[in-house]
């Protein structure tokens, strides 16, 4: 196969000083499905930003078939044929599907817009490629599966014959995840190549041609997929056996910590996003939600850590009614929450890693005298996190901002799990996390079960849903649609069903799993 | 009380509400066209002083009111243009450059007069001119309707007219599709090869003709010289009203009429005995009052969309 | 690290010097004398006692200005309503007093206090307009500046005028209210101790304890803040207040110290003055005196300028905004900045 893209040298450093990627090379052969995989922070998506013209690098050149090219913008990106689908969908919510496609090539008849051969152009595309969308649908309307149809359709319809795809079976279910394979084992029948980046070993085994293995920045590897083992290709990523399950000895569990019943919630726009919410957590066991994104576990969440209001039913932590009560109350009956958006909610990234910790205890007596804080037992407080949770940084005073993603979240961990809470709210507490990092939080939720917390799991992630769950609850469109109360017997193309709203347990069932 | 009823109840009220909202509704258009495509424009008033002065300074040069009026719209827009610079290239944050260039108009402008004319604070010295009126040949005659549509200055009909122009190219033509993309989400207008960039100094542009014009209007329309910091919070109430109207140009037409009558009405109120330090304080008032009821109201709508979606379910 | 950290200031002197350089370009194309004008821009607050003293005085009511001003931003509130509440209490404190003869010891407290309660309930209006309906505070504030102007002249030239007077300005206030003025020659007064108090108890107001801490945050990432427990609202109206009160004690201060009668006719400026303060300081409350002390300076050189040479003071406002421009230019320099950090980085690693 004859080489189509090749990239030498990308060294790219960000402002915060992290070195996203060290003199990369990359080779890409025209015609195949070529999986990048690699920790977070290994400098993935930075260098298939670069060859998609969103990011400069600042050393470094890329050929294509042969000849240097510069890439300064992605529209420069596409004219050369390659176009890139990120993992956070670049749409505008209040146009239409059909809006979207054609934006930036909008059809005119004088000098009006001409929506008419905007949703022809539309429906001609997404015929030729069996991808099918509502040109009329308003984007902020449409499933998470549908929108991904739009992003590639657009990268389409300009021309691109290099497609990235960034995680992007990230948000779907194992179907969806099905139907985009189809899709892309017939663009490239259809001659196009495809890049895909991904933590998912089993879809690179399934799907690739080729592997490229990226770790802290520089290219490890480029093999044939049919070359290696998953085994092999972790021990690339991170340099050392990762063990994919730790241990859990089956514990009992004890009283309840949360009852939550009949809730019932509205989104922004009106939407119910959860109808009729039963169910309870233990201490000592660990409860997890699968689910789609975007079926209301997210607001659950919001709700119970009192980010949200619901509109009816009850939530009683230990026995006590904390139904739309404030975050404080809340708080201080025990309850932690690793927040889904750590940028969001977990952390003020211009704050230092010190003041980051201690935002749910500042105001605590044991950390002020009188009227004034005290400095010195917060430093301390702080220290002993940071070694507690393996945290890279120097000092306690360096803003959060420097530190890496993955270590970001470790101190939102370590400030939630510090708190010695009875339930604890675990949204993707893994996200952004390395391999070595996962295991850590892992292992530490694990110990928390034991020390007879109660602790409730969000995750899109399905194997660590299955490997830490004791009770697994599965959520389609605002209702728990299924419970199992032995993870062990499940099999995850069952759980697909359910979270697709496909199949649905009878009442009994559903209910004796749940409490 | 009675007295104040009569008299706000006559023709020439309603002639004055249009007559004092035209400056807040070019207000009002500005802040819209920016802030559709993602940009406070907090110097609308500055931009205003600025365009007064120039307007009153040209005309009187030339002894043209329109030269005064282009050059002047022209100068609004140049500041506009230096505004987008910083904040786009050098990163300075919207709101403080928004509130230096203001700074920098309202003594920038006092100290040019001074310059000029050895004046400090008011234009007398100048023989500025005045853009026209406007008699329309039919409408004037018919009885109530003619004395509140006709005879005003040709920019009150200029303002609008404005406002279905406006909304045309917000909604019906590809580059107003491309501002509204790039005011909701900049990411997905780069990665289709919209040059954000480009397009948000064309939107502060065409803001700053829109704040231009309701400046020249100020100092060559609504009177007929300049006076120091005439433009006495317009700027923000064009804020306010795009704000309040949702940036949907009819929606925001309303909102300047609704501050142009509160305006109107303490013009009235100074004809009577009312100490005039009450009556100036009128419209900021009505300006804060209606904020709050907007704001109260968007609140409650939330509030009432999600327990009105309870009844069908 | 501390590379960057001097780049920054390194940044801000570099504006400083842009902005005098247009200053300087401005007054040449402008007067007939340029060298001349702009030497008494840059000398002439120094160049009598009677003018360093000026210097200080003007510093006094910028400090709390601009202490009211970093105190809102630091809460992420875009308070410009400084210029009301230093008006409204000035208002307050010169009616204070004028109405009240009591022994000093009493009547210079009250009359301060007048200020604090003038100012922190006009900075508490947009604040629960905020907490409580989400009104942007940008508008609202700027809208009371305007209404609180009139207002406070409405009380002043209706119910406390000094018919004696050729102008409009209120009775003299009782000298039992006066600030002290101690330093002959000058008019430098008692109230230079106030402010450099507020300024300790501000820094560790902001810095020391848990109020301070809630406001930061609040003002870093407002999520954040309601994720971890912080009474959000709580926090937006009482750093309104503190702010008003400050920016109202100034007010108070000015009267009490130097003019001893209301009698201005217009906003003079030191709110939007303590928004130039508070940017330069970086909202850092330690860093406000020197900030203050050079808008003083600037604004003394301005003044001796226009008396004694035909440049018009307002050229001042023209500096003062190139400077905000400058300053707060993230990207001013940042290509220099960010070739420091590669090599940085990239040596070490």
């Amino acid at each position: 196969m004859e080489t189509l893209i090749e990239m030498r040298g990308i060294t790219k450093v960000y402002p915060n000083g992290v070195i996203a990627n060290n003199r990369v090379n990359l080779e890409i052969s025209s015609g195949e499905i070529h999986a990048i995989v690699g920790e977070n922070g290994a400098g993935k998506t930075t260098l298939m930003k670069i060859l998609a013209g969103f990011v400069k690098p600042d050393e470094g050149e890329i050929f294509y078939k042969g000849e240097k090219i510069k890439i300064n913008s992605p529209s420069e990106a596409l004219e050369k044929g390659i176009g890139m689908v990120h993992q956070h969908f670049m749409l505008v919510p209040s146009l239409t599907v059909a809006e979207n496609i054609v934006l930036g090539m909008e059809p005119r008849k004088g000098l009006s817009f001409d929506l008419q051969k905007a949703i022809s152009l539309t429906k001609e595309i997404s015929k030729k490629y069996n991808m099918y969308v509502n040109p009329n649908s308003k984007v902020k309307d449409i499933p998470v599966g549908m929108k991904q149809k739009v992003e590639i359709l657009k990268s389409l319809l300009r021309g691109a014959e290099i497609l990235i795809l960034d995680e992007p079976t990230a948000v779907l279910t194992p179907q969806e995840t099905e139907s985009l394979f189809e899709s892309l084992l017939t663009l490239k029948k259809q001659g196009h190549t495809i890049i895909f980046i991904t933590h998912k070993l089993k879809e690179v085994k399934k799907i690739s041609d080729r592997i490229t293995v990226m770790k802290k920045g520089r290219n490890v590897a480029t093999i044939a997929t049919q070359e290696v083992s998953e085994k092999e290709i972790s021990q690339m990523m991170v340099g050392r056996d990762v063990i994919f399950e730790v241990e859990k000895l089956p514990v009992k569990p004890g009283k309840t910590v949360l009852e939550v019943k009949n809730l019932r919630a509205f989104s922004e726009n009106g939407r119910m996003m959860l109808k009729n919410i039963n169910f309870t957590v233990r201490e000592r066991e660990i409860v997890g939600i699968a689910g789609v994104a975007g079926n209301g576990q997210s607001e659950l969440v919001e709700i119970l850590s009192g980010l949200r209001k619901a509109e009816r039913g009850q939530i009683l932590i230990n026995g006590i009614d904390i139904t739309n009560k404030s975050t404080k109350s809340i708080r201080n009956k025990k309850v932690s929450h690793i927040p889904e958006d750590r940028m969001k909610y977990g952390t003020a990234l211009e704050a230092t890693v010190e003041e980051n910790l201690i935002s749910d205890r500042y105001d605590k007596p044991e950390f002020n005298r009188m009227l004034i804080l005290n400095k010195k037992k917060i430093q301390t407080e702080a220290e002993k996190l940071v070694k507690e949770f393996n945290i890279a940084v120097n000092s306690v005073k360096t803003k959060i901002k420097m530190l890496s993603g993955g270590n970001v979240q470790k101190v939102v961990v370590a400030r939630e799990i510090s708190s010695n809470p009875c339930l604890l709210l675990a949204n993707q507490p893994t996200r952004g996390v390395d391999i070595g990092g996962r295991e850590f939080v892992h292992r530490k939720l694990i110990e928390m079960r034991e020390k007879s917390v109660g602790i409730l799991l969000i995750s899109s992630d399905i194997d660590e849903l299955m490997c830490l769950s004791d009770r697994l609850l599965i959520i389609y469109e605002g209702e728990l649609v299924a419970a199992f109360s032995d993870v062990d017997k499940i099999n995850e193309e069952e759980i697909g069903l359910y979270m697709l709203g496909i199949k649905k347990q009878n009442e009994i069932t559903l209910r004796e799993a749940m409490i | 009380m009675v007295k104040v009823l009569q008299g706000i109840f006559t023709a020439s009220f309603f002639h004055a509400i249009f007559r004092v909202t035209t400056p807040i509704l070019f207000a009002s258009l500005a802040a819209l066209i920016s802030d559709v495509c993602g940009i406070v424009n907090v110097g609308i008033e500055g931009l205003m002083l600025i365009s007064a002065l120039t307007g009153v300074v040209i005309s009187a040069l030339t002894q043209s009111a329109w030269s005064g009026m282009i050059v002047g719209v022209i100068v609004s827009a140049l500041f506009s243009l230096l505004l987008a610079y910083f904040h786009l290239k050098l990163k300075t944050n919207i709101i403080l450059a928004g509130i230096a260039l203001n700074l920098m108009a309202s003594g920038g402008t006092v100290f040019v007069l001074a310059v000029l004319t050895g004046q400090k604070g008011v234009s007398t010295a100048l023989n500025s001119r005045v853009l026209p009126d406007i008699r329309i040949p039919f409408i004037d005659k018919i009885p109530i309707l003619g004395e509140i549509l006709s005879n005003h200055n040709v920019l009150t009909y200029i303002a609008f007219i404005s406002v279905p122009l406006v909304w045309y190219f917000m909604y019906r033509m590809p580059l107003g599709l491309r501002f509204r993309t790039i005011g909701e989400n900049p990411e997905a207008a780069r990665s289709v090869g919209i040059h954000v960039h480009r397009l948000q100094y064309l939107a502060l542009v065409l803001s700053g003709l829109f704040a231009g014009l309701a400046g020249v209007y100020m100092s060559m329309g609504y009177v007929s010289w300049f006076v120091r910091d005439m433009a006495a919070g317009r700027g923000f109430m064009g804020l306010a009203a795009a704000a309040m109207g949702g940036n949907k140009p009819f929606l925001v037409m309303l909102a300047a009429l609704l501050f142009g009558i509160a305006d109107a009405l303490s013009n009235y109120l100074q004809s009577l005995r009312i100490p005039s330090e009450i009556v100036h304080m009128i419209p900021y008032l009505i300006t804060v009052v209606f904020l709050t009821i907007y704001a109260i109201f968007s609140h409650h709508k939330k509030m009432k969309k999600i327990t009105f979606s309870a009844d069908d379910a | 690290m501390k590379k960057i950290q001097v780049f920054d200031i390194l940044r801000i002197l570099i504006a400083l010097l842009i902005a005098f350089f247009i200053g300087f370009i401005i007054i040449l194309l402008v007067s007939e004398e340029p060298l001349y004008a702009f030497k008494l821009f840059l000398v002439g607050p120094f160049s009598s006692l009677r003018r360093i003293g000026n210097l200080v005085e003007m510093t006094i009511p910028l400090i709390f200005t601009g202490l009211a001003v970093a105190v809102a931003f630091e809460a992420g509130q875009f308070n410009i309503g400084a210029e009301g509440q230093f008006f409204f209490g000035a208002a307050l404190a010169t009616i204070l007093g004028i109405i009240f003869k009591i022994p000093a010891i009493l009547h210079v407290p009250l009359a301060l206090l007048g200020g604090i309660v003038g100012g922190g309930l006009v900075g508490a209006i947009p604040g629960l307009l905020k907490a409580k309906w989400q009104v942007n505070e940008l508008v609202s504030s700027l809208m009371l500046n305007f209404i609180f102007l009139h207002f406070s002249l409405y009380l002043v030239n209706n119910h406390f005028r000094d018919v004696h007077t050729g102008i409009m300005a209120s009775w003299k206030i009782e000298e039992t209210a006066w600030l002290k003025q101690f330093i002959p020659g000058t008019r430098i007064h008692v109230g230079v101790f106030i402010s450099i108090i507020m300024v300790i108890f501000t820094y560790y107001f902001l810095y020391r304890t848990k109020w301070g801490y809630a406001l930061r945050m609040t003002g870093i990432n407002k999520d954040f803040a309601i994720y971890s427990g912080i009474n959000v609202a709580s926090v937006i109206i009482y750093s309104q207040v503190i702010s008003g009160a400050l920016a109202g004690l100034g007010g108070a201060i000015e009267i009490l110290g130097i003019h001893h009668r209301f009698q201005w006719q217009a906003l003079p400026g030191y709110g939007f003055d303590g928004m130039i303060i508070a940017i330069m300081a970086k909202n850092n409350p330690a860093f406000i005196p020197i900030a203050s002390l050079f808008l003083a300076y600037i604004r003394k050189g301005a003044e001796v300028m226009n008396m004694m040479s035909d440049v018009p003071a307002e050229v001042v406002n023209i500096i003062q905004a190139i400077i905000i421009f400058f300053v707060t230019a993230e990207a001013f320099l940042s290509k220099y900045q960010h070739k420091l950090v590669v090599k940085e980085v990239t040596t070490n690693g």
